[in-house]
């Protein structure tokens, strides 16, 4: 590999081919996306507010890392499998995950959101880099189905410091597994900046694990589109696994509970607003003639009646039975938890009685 | 009924789980042509091919990982672990991922993963190799952990242990691996694993032990035996669940109840049943609830073991202690 990043979205909105990406654009899919951004990035705006008033505990806003998710969003096949961190809120929505669903986790009455067997996706862990194990030994189940699949495996930057991550690598390439790591390198985990997870480009790593790897730029949604796909349809093909480290930049803090004042600078973050995911889809929509008043509005409605299905949903939501907290622990009857939960019963309906 | 020890009983136990069932797979470091470093899994790579029996690469971590997503996708992954004391690196990923996954996906995803550990001292080998983590995994809801006396045990409630659809840690006590039984290898697979096995009953004491211990405890109350005090030996078998109803039973009969295992005493398994007997036959007990383990110390090195683990001497010293109250 080399150490260039792959765009094929100029600053200035104009479309250039790459040879070894090519992409067929039409109005259609630039819409899609589009859209698909828009609406990420009304959830991520009403989620944050949700937090702030209150009705959630955390969020994990997405701001600036739209376009790297949405495009590996539309480059999976429906049957592919994805692998999440707890920041994919593009690919959440790509996928089809509800985004009700998605907030019982941070309103707490639930650790997890969505039927993975539906939209193809596992359950975020939020141990960093632990799912990344967990995505290559689903591709050696792909394998060993002979299916035509293959697994997206996201995580970030910080994660690739870890054990797990590294193991992942170590045995997606001894099996050649169907898997693509899709590394968003935003630049930050937390307060600690990447050049202390790496002093040489993320992707390098990749060559000591004998898979290949490719820069692409992280808020050009046509780029990771083009890039993830070559790289998916590749590993279906039995190719074996690849590494994508798309190059963006976390623009909101962590969490709702960070303050990204106390570690980096307003220049920074100036420097990366100007390089906004969004302004440069509609740069190139604009210069090709596929967008218009009336498909803006229509959009723009569809992610007003989304913050107002998030908010009618999550404000004032119940909280679960007490009980609830005992279903589930075992697949098979487990004696310890029904004898708890039978105490816990008890005392609660001696509560009420008294 | 056929005579094997317990490595070739284990054997059998995960050959016939594979012939039933195409969705088991074994995972681990050197299961493949070598068999193992105790060739439990001896000719199985040979006869299942490499898809089915994996040689993986040198890292727990990654095993169990790989595991759970190969459950996610349907299989059933029974892990070798070589040792006990190598269980740790991947313990964030039982303790995190394994235990909790069903519970978290809301019933979805169960994770019928076995994850075998050869545990326990006796053997005269290196730091590492001797270890009894057994509370680590009891203590964490949504496993279970079931370990087999001896060789009849082990071929039947490892094919038990695979056909849970939750996970299990699976502990063989390792310096029993060469003991030989007489194993019914022809009979269909019955009952359950879950719950404890009664295999003396005596009026004295109750002694209460699992895994390498309960050879340890049939002798020593042969011993007191001969000495005129007559003991019961009841093996728990399963540590998750705890099965506590055979042992509140013998000792409001007996009155008098001793627990053994290798790991030390402090916060062990022991520590549970002595509360649960002490809560549950307190009008019965003539003395308090004696245990018997490893000291607080790390695993030894070898020329401390016998002073280090319990034998029959100890066990007989602790039925001492209660009779004498």
């Amino acid at each position: 590999m080399t150490e260039d990043v792959i765009s094929l979205l100029t600053p200035e909105g104009e479309l250039l081919q790459h040879p070894d990406y090519p992409l067929e654009v039409d109005h259609d899919l630039l819409r899609r996306l589009y859209r698909d951004i828009v609406l990420t990035r009304r959830q991520d705006i009403e989620s944050t507010a949700l937090q702030r008033t209150g009705e959630l505990g955390l969020w994990c806003p997405v701001l600036g890392q739209e376009a790297a998710q949405v495009g590996a969003g539309h480059a999976m096949r429906p049957h592919d499998y994805g692998f999440t961190t707890y920041r994919e809120v593009g690919l959440f929505h790509v996928r089809g995950v509800d985004p009700v669903e998605l907030l019982h986790l941070y309103r707490g009455v639930s650790h997890a959101s969505w039927d993975p067997r539906r939209v193809g996706l596992g359950l975020f862990t939020i141990v960093i880099g632990s799912h990344a194990l967990h995505s290559v030994g689903y591709a050696m189940g792909i394998q060993r189905d002979g299916a035509d699949e293959a697994v997206l495996s996201c995580f970030g930057d910080g994660a690739t410091s870890t054990g797990d991550v590294h193991e992942a690598m170590v045995f997606a390439a001894a099996f050649n597994a169907p898997v693509v790591f899709f590394v968003q390198n935003n630049q930050w985990a937390i307060s600690v900046p990447v050049d202390r997870q790496a002093r040489a480009p993320l992707a390098l790593r990749a060559a000591g694990y004998g898979m290949p790897a490719v820069r692409v730029d992280g808020n050009d949604v046509l780029a990771s589109l083009a890039v993830t796909r070559a790289m998916l349809d590749r590993a279906r093909e039995g190719a074996g696994p690849a590494f994508v480290e798309a190059v963006t930049y976390r623009r909101g803090p962590h969490t709702t509970s960070d303050d990204p004042t106390r570690y980096r600078d307003e220049d920074e973050l100036s420097h990366w607003e100007s390089l906004d995911p969004l302004d440069r889809l509609v740069r190139h929509m604009e210069l090709v003639g596929a967008l218009d008043a009336d498909f803006i509005a229509a959009i723009t409605a569809e992610a007003d009646a989304l913050g107002e299905r998030l908010r009618s949903a999550i404000r004032g939501m119940e909280d679960p039975d007490p009980l609830g907290m005992f279903d589930h622990v075992y697949a098979e009857p487990h004696p310890q938890v029904q004898s708890d939960r039978a105490a816990m019963a008890a005392y609660l309906a001696a509560g009420e009685a008294s | 009924m056929t005579s094997l020890t317990m490595v070739q009983a284990l054997n059998s136990g995960l050959r016939r789980a594979m012939e039933n069932d195409p969705k088991v797979l074994l995972m681990g470091e050197d299961i493949g042509p070598l068999g193992g470093v105790f060739r439990v899994t001896d000719g199985l790579q040979k006869d299942f091919g490499e898809d089915r029996v994996i040689d993986t690469p040198l890292a727990e971590s990654g095993i169990v990982g790989t595991a759970v997503g190969l459950a996610m996708r349907g299989y059933r992954p029974v892990v070798e672990i070589q040792f006990d004391g190598f269980v740790f690196p991947a313990f964030d990923q039982i303790v995190t991922m394994v235990a909790k996954h069903h519970y978290r996906s809301g019933g979805i995803t169960p994770m019928p993963i076995v994850i075998r550990i050869p545990f326990g001292g006796g053997i005269g080998a290196v730091e590492h190799h001797s270890e009894s983590p057994e509370a680590y995994f009891a203590h964490t809801p949504g496993l279970r952990v079931l370990t087999p006396a001896d060789a009849a045990e082990a071929y039947v409630t490892i094919q038990q242990a695979i056909a849970s659809d939750d996970p299990v840690i699976y502990l063989e006590p390792k310096r029993r691996y060469w003991d030989r039984a007489e194993v019914d290898d022809l009979s269909p697979i019955s009952g359950s694993p879950w719950s404890s096995r009664v295999l003396r009953t005596g009026a004295d004491v109750t002694l209460v032990a699992y895994g390498p211990m309960v050879r340890t405890c049939l002798e020593a109350a042969q011993a007191a035996s001969e000495d005129g005090v007559e003991c019961s030996v009841i093996d728990l078998r399963s540590l998750s669940p705890l099965d506590l109803d055979p042992v509140v039973r013998d000792v409001q009969s007996t009155g008098r109840c001793v627990v053994i295992h290798e790991a030390p005493v402090m916060l062990g398994v022991g520590s549970e049943v002595a509360a649960a007997v002490s809560e549950r036959c307190f009008f019965s007990l003539e003395a308090p609830v004696e245990r018997v383990g490893g000291a607080y110390v790390p695993y030894p090195p070898n020329r401390y073991e016998q002073h280090y683990l319990p034998d029959v001497d100890r066990v007989l010293d602790a039925i001492d202690r209660v009779m004498s109250v």
